[in-house]
């Protein structure tokens, strides 16, 4: 029984610190001067210093993408927002078959490869003469985060006792009324996950920004740092940046799950 | 308190959905003030009317006025009606103050009026200290009571009610039931209230339509319903019953259970087939040789708190249920006697099943969508005729195997020594079928009907 016991929490164990490990070790270089990676030269808050005075090479070039990161995230969640909600809402009003196939048709892009994806947003984007950049990459975003935003809103709309929309036209609110009042803040808690998940799956892709964004010089964050580590290693200074993002969204995450907790022990 | 005028009209309503009728031409009126209550089973239209009259559905045909107006135009929202729902839909995402003020809020009723009025429908509720509360923590009965209102409070014209008590346990049931009634007594406003239960439909309403497969049965006071159904289904389905077929000799007399009764009923005609509905409380028990009408073996004797409910079998071979305060022995020979007023006599709905058919060919005719086999003399092939077959003609099978063509029993009545089931069969026609087989409602069942039983005659008009 122990020795079972044991073993069992030495294997979670296990599992965490392959999990975890690249993360720490970033962590632990980004307090360090180092230029190549895996050298201790001692403590050191040098990193963070240039990452935030610019005293960095081509720090105009990483403010500049994280700037665009954080801008595509932003337009691309919020757009797939709206998108995603208005169609769950389609989708949950569809009977039998109809429903199976718009919820399957929805799973597809989520589970296709994301290069697949990219390579033939280019092709379409190509075919349609579109010129590649800004727009492109927002569009291509709002495509793979809407499905995300439509899976987060449907459960809430299962849960939702299905008189309460007529409810609310028949206590005197014309239907875009009933809408605002009663269907978006019953349905918010779907809507602001889909948001967040969105949020962070636009800040962290690549592939499909990499086909999308075209020959005009366009940089994410991703794109940039992939760029820079085939120009000669990694500049240091993006240690402690992606120290900071992965902080950014372990507290959105707990933020998450700290309010469904307390939405269930509501209820 | 109740006026003369009528609030809501309602003229030849009908309504489809993908192609299946389910209401029919349904005409009725709600009186200024009055408490009227849908009445039927699941699935007979009644929710599709309230629907209707609160704007959630569009009629496909017919009118429906209130205060003489026409509503058809007006969305829900404009309508001066407010509806209690089933299972409440209170808005989560608000208080029980919030809940309730919905609807004055949005009317821009000012800040104090709506802080009375809130108040003052809470304290009719008897839910004033629940203002703050968040509405998930309110049991069923308390969220109904907020459903209740969040309605009321807005003061409309009619107040219509989905099953509101249908989620509600049974003790609860029967307070709401008492509380809806001082509610309606208080407020004046015209209720019109949907259910299924018909216990509950007896002790609430002033007027009961009772419904089955979207048309109207009965329109009546609860006491005149209960006392003289116009047919089998509102006998059955309004308490108690034995029915009976029977025969109207003349005025004023009337033979069944292979007895002849007086009774009150008059202008059927003479000897005239018809149904007979007696209320088990209303066969009485007797000593006096006299009085007595028939006499019967009691069968069984359940206690069941106020009365003892008794089989009995009688003298002619029938099976009818008694109630009386005072129990009789299993086995012991009773003599019966009913009052003539007890006796409700029933015009029969049909006597055979007819369908409108068409001959195909020599000896083949068709109809229910099926080719039987039948004699054809005297009729040409493609001639257009009424295919007749008796109630005790038609065979029920419990496999598909040589059957002619399938259905599902949906409903049974008993009859007294025979049950009458009422088959839908899949093209969605209903074949009546006497048969002393047990059977329950639902089965699927193969329908088997002999050539020779089958009675061609030239089609008429009318029949269906």
């Amino acid at each position: 029984m122990n020795a079972k016991k044991v073993l069992a929490k030495t294997y979670i164990g296990l599992v965490l610190v392959i999990l975890y490990a690249p993360i720490v070790f970033i962590a632990i270089f980004s307090f360090t001067e180092a230029k190549s990676l895996g050298n201790w030269t001692g403590f050191s808050i040098d990193l963070y210093r240039n990452l935030f005075t610019g005293s960095m090479q081509n720090s105009a070039g990483l403010l500049s993408a994280l700037e665009n990161t954080l801008l595509i995230a932003l337009i691309a969640s919020v757009v797939a927002t709206f998108l995603g909600t208005v169609a769950a809402i389609g989708i949950f009003n569809l009977k039998g078959a109809k429903k199976n196939t718009m919820n399957f048709l929805n799973n597809i892009p989520m589970i296709n490869p994301d290069i697949i994806t990219g390579v033939s947003l280019f092709l379409l984007f190509v075919f349609l003469h579109i010129s590649q950049g800004y727009v492109t990459v927002i569009l291509a975003h709002i495509t793979f985060c809407t499905p995300y935003v439509v899976l987060n809103v449907l459960p809430k709309l299962s849960q939702m006792n299905p008189n309460i929309y007529e409810a609310a036209l028949d206590l005197g609110a014309t239907p875009s009324q009933a809408l605002r009042k009663v269907l978006i803040p019953v349905l918010r808690p779907g809507m602001v996950s889909g948001f967040i998940l969105s949020f962070t799956m636009s800040l962290d892709d690549f592939a499909v920004t990499f086909f999308t964004r075209g020959t005009i010089g366009l940089e994410t964050l991703s794109t940039y740092i992939y760029a820079d580590a085939r120009k000669g290693g990694l500049t240091p200074e993006l240690k402690p940046l992606m120290t900071i993002i992965f902080l950014f969204i372990l507290m959105v995450l707990l933020f998450i799950n700290i309010r469904q907790s307390k939405n269930t022990e509501k209820k | 308190m109740i006026g003369n005028d009528k609030i809501i009209n309602i003229e030849h309503l009908s309504k489809s959905f993908d192609g299946k009728k389910v209401l029919d031409d349904i005409n009725l009126y709600v009186k200024r003030g009055e408490f009227l209550t849908l009445l039927g089973p699941s699935g007979c239209g009644k929710t599709t009317i309230l629907r209707m009259i609160a704007g959630f559905l569009q009629p496909d045909e017919g009118v429906i006025t209130l205060d003489g107006k026409d509503i058809a135009g007006l969305p829900p929202h404009m309508r001066p009606l407010n509806t209690v729902f089933q299972r409440y839909a209170l808005f989560p995402h608000l208080d029980v103050y919030d809940n309730i003020a919905f609807g004055l809020k949005l009317k821009k009723t000012p800040e104090e009026e709506i802080d009375e009025r809130v108040r003052r429908v809470l304290k009719l509720v008897a839910m004033s200290d629940y203002e703050d509360r968040d509405v998930s923590t309110l049991s069923g009965g308390q969220q109904q009571r907020i459903a209740i209102a969040r309605a009321i409070v807005n003061q409309p014209k009619v107040l219509l009610l989905d099953e509101p008590l249908a989620a509600l346990d049974l003790k609860m049931r029967k307070d709401m039931q008492i509380e809806l009634k001082e509610m309606h007594k208080k407020l004046g406003i015209t209720f019109i209230y949907v259910t299924h239960d018909q216990e509950e439909a007896l002790t609430l309403s002033d007027t009961i339509v009772v419904i089955n497969e979207g048309k109207i049965q009965q329109i009546g006071a609860p006491i005149d319903i209960y006392n003289e159904p116009v047919n089998c289904f509102v006998a059955d389905f309004i308490g108690e019953s034995n029915i009976l077929k029977g025969r109207m000799m003349r005025d004023r007399r009337v033979a069944f259970l292979k007895h002849e009764f007086d009774c009150v009923d008059e202008g059927f005609g003479e000897d005239v087939p018809v149904d007979v509905v007696v209320r088990p409380e209303d066969i009485y028990f007797t000593t006096d040789p006299a009085k007595c009408q028939f006499t019967a073996k009691v069968n069984s004797c359940t206690f069941k708190g106020v009365h003892y409910e008794m089989w009995v079998d009688t003298d002619t071979g029938y099976e009818l249920m008694i109630q009386d305060y005072d129990p009789y022995p299993v086995g012991s020979e009773v003599m019966l006697y009913i009052d003539p007023d007890d006796i409700q006599v029933m015009k029969k709905e049909r006597t055979d099943n007819s369908f409108p058919a068409k001959v195909t060919g020599e000896g083949k005719v068709e109809f229910l969508e099926t080719e039987f086999e039948c004699n054809t003399e005297g009729f040409e092939e493609g001639d257009d005729v009424t295919a007749s077959i008796r109630f005790e003609k038609v065979d029920l099978l419990d496999h598909e195997e040589d059957a002619d063509l399938t259905g599902n029993i949906v409903s049974i009545l008993y009859m007294g020594n025979h049950y009458h089931l009422t088959v839908k069969t899949e093209a969605g026609e209903n074949i009546w079928v006497d048969s002393n087989d047990i059977w329950d409602k639902g089965d699927f069942v193969g329908i088997k009907i002999l050539p020779e039983d089958i009675k061609l005659s030239k089609a008429t008009q009318g029949n269906e």
